[in-house]
């Protein structure tokens, strides 16, 4: 029997068997998930080349075409594909730079909160005793509170602004995050392995390092897309109601609360931002869901 | 001959939570004393909850006791409740060795950690160490390229072998770690123990509930019941004849 595994593993076969490549084989079998990783690479490629891609500049107006409908429209122009605002700013424009403050700086937020509710999720994870116990009955409390409320919260503290929000959504995600992180660690903590590694002479940095961390990072990879969506919302929301990005900053959810006046007059310029707004937080969800049953899927075998 | 293993009245107790605020302790085990030969094998048998597993936790150093002492060669290494040295010359072998392996990296890696944190070997020795452990249980040396959940339950247990022979150690607790296995592989990895018992004097603790393999592999018996040893002595001595009801029934089963 070893000697036929070991044929196989002449053939490369058995080498693609890491933990890694079969979830990656289980989430490509998932075509809507599949899907949704194409639409959040391609609005990733957005966020960062904006200034490259949009045709005109954000701000840049043109006078000669105010709230103009998209180019397939008979009263459309061609030169602007989906249309001006009522400054005879360019919506194509406007939207592909709005997706770097909405979704890059989403994907900022949830990054940083990555990093700090991993440091913090192990800590509570490894702690024992009162210090976890202590730990454990805070972020109970502060998660009884919606995520976007807390953040609102934040805001009135630290005033209105971009940049404020994202301090605030990294404050308002925290909590649970380190929920999630620190169960996963205890959880890990039962295995046998885990054991049998402390029983090996390993210290805590080697348990967590080389036993832990190799075992849970999928898991923290779910979580961050559940909370990057929650972030995208969050940036947007906060944004429409004037807490956040402040206009001319071209944020969808600012885009949208700009030209919630002209929603009769000029539809494209709230229904194409909520479109993006959409299709951001279903490509998040796709992905993170695809993952998920795919760590299912890996570990039932 | 001086013993490998000594065990001199070793007690433990849980604080187990009762009503309210209350504990209660829970004696786990009382009292059990035992030695163990160069190359020879004790069994220990008892029902479920007797303490058996907690005995071999406790001298794997996986827990700690409350009272007595452990002494290796002469040496004590646990002294009421206190570990002495970190020592890696009692290994413990799990029962479900597909559970005590880690299963995001290889096995190659998880033994290379093993070598890093005990010993001094440089990246050579401690292939070359690899390797041989490998062979000696019956694996091939590409086998460490492989993560856990490419092997049979059968090779596992081999992989664990390989992991607690990698340190030399002189005493191997074995906890029910043949009974997961099926009858022709269990046969196969008590002739492979049976082996490297003969080759390199290992000493083994055999936890388990099958009297065929306490009778093929010990050559003394120690039923503990309740905690407690209620019964010890050579293996054949010990089927042929024995005083308590507890043996008697254990042994009819």
């Amino acid at each position: 029997m070893a000697k036929f595994n070991f044929i196989a593993s002449l053939n490369g076969e058995e080498l693609n068997k890491s933990p890694l490549r079969q979830l990656w084989r289980h989430f490509k079998s998932n075509h809507v998930a599949l899907v949704g990783l194409w639409l959040f690479i391609a609005l990733t490629i957005l966020a960062t080349l904006a200034p490259v891609l949009a045709p005109y500049g954000v701000n840049q107006q043109h006078s000669d075409a105010l709230l103009l409908p998209p180019s397939w429209d008979d009263a459309g122009d061609v030169r602007f594909i989906l249309g001006t605002d009522d400054l005879g700013r360019d919506v194509l424009s406007r939207l592909i730079n709005g997706t770097t403050y909405t979704f890059g700086l989403a994907i900022l937020t949830a990054l940083i909160t990555t990093l700090l509710g991993v440091i913090l999720g192990v800590f509570a994870g490894m702690s024992k005793g009162v210090r976890s116990s202590i730990l454990n009955h805070i972020l109970d409390v502060t998660l009884s509170i919606p995520s976007l409320l807390l953040a609102i919260i934040i805001i009135a503290l630290l005033g209105p602004g971009l940049l404020n929000t994202v301090w605030a959504i990294i404050l308002a995600l925290l909590p649970q995050y380190i929920h999630s992180v620190r169960n996963l660690v205890v959880q890990e903590l039962s295995k046998d392995y885990i054991v049998a590694q402390w029983l090996d002479g390993a210290n805590s940095w080697h348990v967590l390092s080389r036993g832990i961390f190799p075992n849970i990072y999928e898991h923290i990879v779910v979580i961050f897309t559940m909370s990057l969506s929650t972030a995208i919302l969050d940036i947007s929301a906060l944004g429409f109601l004037k807490l956040g990005a402040q206009p001319p900053t071209a944020e969808w959810g600012a885009i949208l609360a700009e030209n919630l006046g002209f929603i009769y007059l000029a539809p494209w310029t709230v229904a194409l931002p909520g479109i993006l707004l959409f299709f951001a937080v279903l490509a998040t969800n796709l992905v993170g869901d695809g993952l998920r049953t795919a760590l299912k899927k890996r570990k039932a075998i | 001959m001086q013993p490998i293993l000594k065990v001199q009245a070793l007690s433990k107790t849980f604080k187990i939570r009762d009503r309210f605020f209350l504990r209660k302790k829970f004696k786990v085990l009382e009292d059990i004393s035992f030695c163990l030969s160069k190359g020879e094998t004790i069994a220990i048998i008892g029902e479920t909850g007797s303490g058996k597993s907690t005995l071999a936790k406790i001298l794997a150093g996986a827990e700690v006791s409350q009272k007595g002492q452990i002494l290796l060669e002469g040496k004590v290494i646990e002294d009421d409740g206190k570990r002495k040295t970190s020592c890696r010359d009692i290994r413990l072998i799990f029962q479900d060795a597909s559970k005590s392996l880690n299963p995001g990296i290889t096995i190659g890696k998880t033994l290379n950690e093993i070598l890093l944190m005990n010993t001094h070997y440089d990246a050579a020795q401690r292939q070359e160490s690899i390797k041989n452990n490998l062979l000696k249980v019956g694996l091939l040396a590409e086998h460490q390229d492989y993560y856990p959940h490419m092997f049979s339950g059968g090779q596992l247990q081999r992989i664990a072998l390989a992991r607690a022979l990698i340190l030399e150690p002189k005493v191997l607790v074995l906890d029910e770690a043949l009974s997961s296995l099926d009858p022709s592989v269990r046969a196969q990895t008590v002739n492979l123990l049976l082996k490297l018992q003969q080759e390199t004097g290992l000493s083994y603790v055999l936890i388990t509930h099958h009297l065929s393999l306490v009778k093929h592999m010990s050559d003394q018996t120690l039923v503990l019941d309740q905690g407690k040893v209620i019964e010890a002595g050579k293996t054949q001595a010990l089927f042929i004849k024995h005083k308590s009801k507890i043996t008697q029934r254990l042994l009819n089963c």
